[in-house]
């Protein structure tokens, strides 16, 4: 080995092991310090939680807090919750959880308090019901997390746009256009014929998703997994439907085929280049935030074709590690208040999963400037309590991941249906075993 | 070696009874300090080295759900079912793929680079300097904006093809082009670090093998070839080595090349997931399985091992033949 020493060998291993080391980057926490308690709350997307901190921390002067992750992807901030669990310190002391992933955790209940010894049983009744029992291990034990918003579902458009295709641009004339999906794509293909330069809608994995759980809450109650945890995704009709309703979207070439959360979903808001969305309640903040100033006024908002529906929707939780748990059960029960989920409401949109905050008119009368004024807590609140939740299994956000890209396999020509459907259930199965 | 031997002075083994103690000492000292010289690395190493190394093979052989409270143990079971996933063959070839076709252009633009920058320019060392500039750059935002140019609609890439009269790429959906583009991000970023490398080893060659070669008549590509090319030898594998352990543990690059939900995926039939992206999927989001994942880091580990001693057995086999005989004794 004359022409490699041990000692360079040596060498390369040090780097090696220095770049496998680099690639496991983690995160650190705070010791506790003397003085003031500050409290770390972790976050995803637009939680509108700005100026309730300011409240609560001008009523409880001992506390500081402090929000990571506001803008962050959920892709990019689950791993990260996790890590900070699995290594027992670097969590926040708040924890937001997203309902997809909310199985999982409540599969490892003992990293978070059990909210339920520390007085959370009276707050029963300041949640919608299934959004408690979300919260609940499936003893009924133990209570991960409260509730904070759940996720009606809409249809954002571009008014602009719509005038420019000859079609009618006030909401309650869109929402005629469309009471069925069939009819949505058939509005569709009269947008798409009048050449306006734009989609019709942005790209065909996040409109497969709300029609999916739009279908599933009004028949099964479950989508890839049965209420046994059994992986459906190729038995549930709920699934099948939902992928020939967006296979059907594909054909008539409605999709401006932008990957969701990808830069160039975010460039094509900001160039003005579809004219609909799927639009949970959640995602008026993000649109708001991809469009920029300029497109103030220029978005409104119609009722989603078919009937109802709920995407997404987070609880609070305290992780064990953390070093203040008192203050900071204080701290969520605080932000999933009916107060607190109103003023996040007003802040950026998420719609409040508090019965109390529902009827308030606070919720019923607020209207959304940005959105020409739309009167979002009608149009998203109304069906809100009898919201029908959707079931989701342990594996949920991978199999969920797995067909949504056979979804855009299709959408981008690699695959045609018939084989994107194979890879679904196929790709879904591996997942689910993983 | 005798020579040398004879020709020692006398005096040193002569040492009076007073420096007795201090010569057990400095004994001690020529022995032993060498190696608490050394010592420091070696027990970085062990901590940050050698110890995860270990502990991840340790984690490789148990079912490890990172946030699960038992991890049974379940041996050799993780290899054999990765051993069948096609997805990790899948994301070995994307591996090799990227690593050739940026390594071989890489290392060859850098040797012509090395070789204009050996010559008298003017403000010669600004030319050097400047080489270097990419590989100052974040990785991190290279790979971002790198991204965006070769977006699908938006990308100035497709703009300019689409002025010459092309059709669009689709290089984040299509397997070759996606390895293309990260190919080009990778090259951006190394070739002048390797060129500067080269380039001091080309320094280093002594001014008459090339006098002499022009006397016998050697043309100046003639002398590229058979004198600093065999020369650079050592160097060129040192090259190869790095380009090698880099290569393919590609992560960043391809990482931040895609946006989106689960860009760790590499595209939605994993068009440019590199086996360090497979592994992270594993261990991490979506499946937090950290024994799978652990197994892919070993899998990953022999790869390079086996891929760095092919490099050294072929560069070995191509020197060897128009090696001149003066320069091998360098």
């Amino acid at each position: 080995m004359a022409v490699f020493p041990r000692r360079r060998l040596a060498a390369v291993a040090l780097a090696a092991a220095t770049a496998l080391l680099v690639t496991a980057g983690c995160g650190g926490g705070d010791e506790p310090g003397d003085g003031p308690v500050t409290l770390t709350v972790d976050v995803f997307g637009q939680f509108g939680y700005e100026q309730l901190y300011q409240e609560y921390m001008t009523a409880n002067p001992g506390v500081k807090i402090v929000e990571r992750g506001t803008g962050t992807n959920l892709d990019e901030y689950s791993p990260k919750l996790t890590q900070w669990l699995a290594a027992g310190r670097g969590a926040g002391d708040v924890v937001a959880i997203e309902e997809g992933l909310l199985v999982e955790y409540k599969a490892n209940p003992a990293n978070f308090v059990n909210l339920l010894d520390h007085g959370a049983a009276d707050l029963k009744g300041n949640f919608l019901e299934w959004k408690w029992n979300a919260g609940l291990t499936a003893d009924g034990k133990q209570l991960i997390g409260l509730g904070t918003d759940v996720g009606g579902i809409a249809i954002c458009y571009r008014k602009d746009l719509f005038q420019k295709a000859g079609l009618p641009t006030e909401r309650d004339a869109v929402s005629k256009l469309w009471p069925t999906w069939p009819d949505y794509i058939a509005t569709g293909e009269r947008f798409t014929a009048a050449k306006t330069g734009a989609s019709f809608l942005d790209g065909a994995t996040n409109t497969f998703n709300t029609i999916l759980l739009q279908t599933a809450g009004n028949t099964t109650g479950y989508s890839y997994y049965d209420t046994s945890e059994k992986l459906v995704v190729d038995s549930n009709p709920a699934v099948r439907q939902a992928y020939d309703t967006t296979m059907d979207i594909i054909d008539s070439g409605l999709s401006g085929k932008y990957g969701s959360w990808s830069e160039e979903w975010v460039s094509a808001f900001k160039q003005s280049k579809f004219a609909t969305i799927a639009c949970p309640a959640w995602m008026t903040g993000v649109i708001e935030a991809n469009a920029g100033a300029d497109a103030q006024g220029k978005w409104d908002i119609a009722r989603v074709p078919g009937n109802g529906g709920n995407w997404g929707g987070s609880h609070l939780a305290v992780p064990k590690q953390s070093k203040h748990q008192a203050e900071a059960i204080k701290l969520a029960k605080f932000l999933t208040s009916a107060k607190g989920q109103i003023g996040a409401f007003k802040a950026k949109g998420p719609l409040p999963s508090s019965p109390q905050a529902l009827d308030d008119p606070a919720i019923t009368g607020a209207t959304n400037a940005y959105f020409s004024g739309a009167p979002v807590g009608a149009i998203f609140g109304t069906g809100a309590k009898s919201l029908k939740p959707v079931y989701m299994g342990p594996k949920n956000q991978a199999v969920r991941t797995e067909v949504e890209n056979a979804v855009r396999t299709v959408e981008l020509g690699q695959r045609n249906p018939a084989q994107g459907w194979t890879d679904a259930v196929t790709n879904a199965k591996k997942a689910a075993a993983k | 070696m005798t020579v040398q031997l004879d020709a020692r002075p006398p005096v040193t083994p002569a040492s009076g009874s007073p420096r007795q103690s201090s010569g057990r000492l400095s004994r001690f000292d020529t022995r032993f300090s060498p190696y608490l010289y050394i010592a420091p690395f070696f027990l970085i190493f062990g901590i940050f080295g050698a110890y995860p190394l270990a502990y991840t093979f340790w984690v490789s052989l148990h079912d490890w759900d990172l946030l699960g409270a038992d991890h049974p143990f379940i041996g050799a079971e993780n290899y054999t079912r990765l051993l069948a996933d096609t997805d990790f063959w899948h994301a070995l070839v994307n591996t090799l793929g990227i690593f050739v076709i940026s390594t071989v252009p890489q290392l060859l633009a850098a040797l012509w680079l090395a070789n204009l920058l050996n010559r008298g320019l003017r403000a010669r060392t600004g030319w050097r300097m400047a080489v270097l500039v990419p590989n100052v750059t974040s990785t991190a935002a290279v790979a971002i904006v790198f991204g965006v140019l070769f977006g699908r609609e938006f990308g100035m890439i497709n703009w300019l093809l689409d002025l010459v009269g092309m059709d669009p790429i689709g290089w984040k959906s299509n397997r070759f082009a996606s390895w293309v583009a990260i190919s080009a991000m990778v090259d951006w970023r190394w070739t002048g670090y390797n060129a500067l490398i080269l380039l001091a080893a080309m320094q280093a060659i002594p001014r008459d093998l090339y006098e002499a070669a022009a006397i016998d008549g050697a043309s100046r590509a003639r002398q590229f070839w058979s004198v600093t090319v065999p020369l650079l030898k050592p160097t060129i594998i040192f090259c190869t080595i790095i380009a090698t352990i880099g290569g393919l543990q590609l992560f960043t690059e391809p990482r931040m090349f895609h946006s989106g939900t689960n860009p760790i995926r590499g595209g939605p039939l994993r068009e440019s997931q590199t086996l360090t992206m497979y592994m992270f999927e594993n261990a991490f989001a979506p499946h937090y399985n950290f024994g799978y994942g652990s197994a892919v880091a070993w899998l990953l580990f022999a790869l390079i091992a086996i891929v760095a001693a092919v490099n050294v057995l072929i560069l070995r086999r191509l020197g060897g033949g128009n090696r001149p005989q003066k320069g091998a004794a360098r």
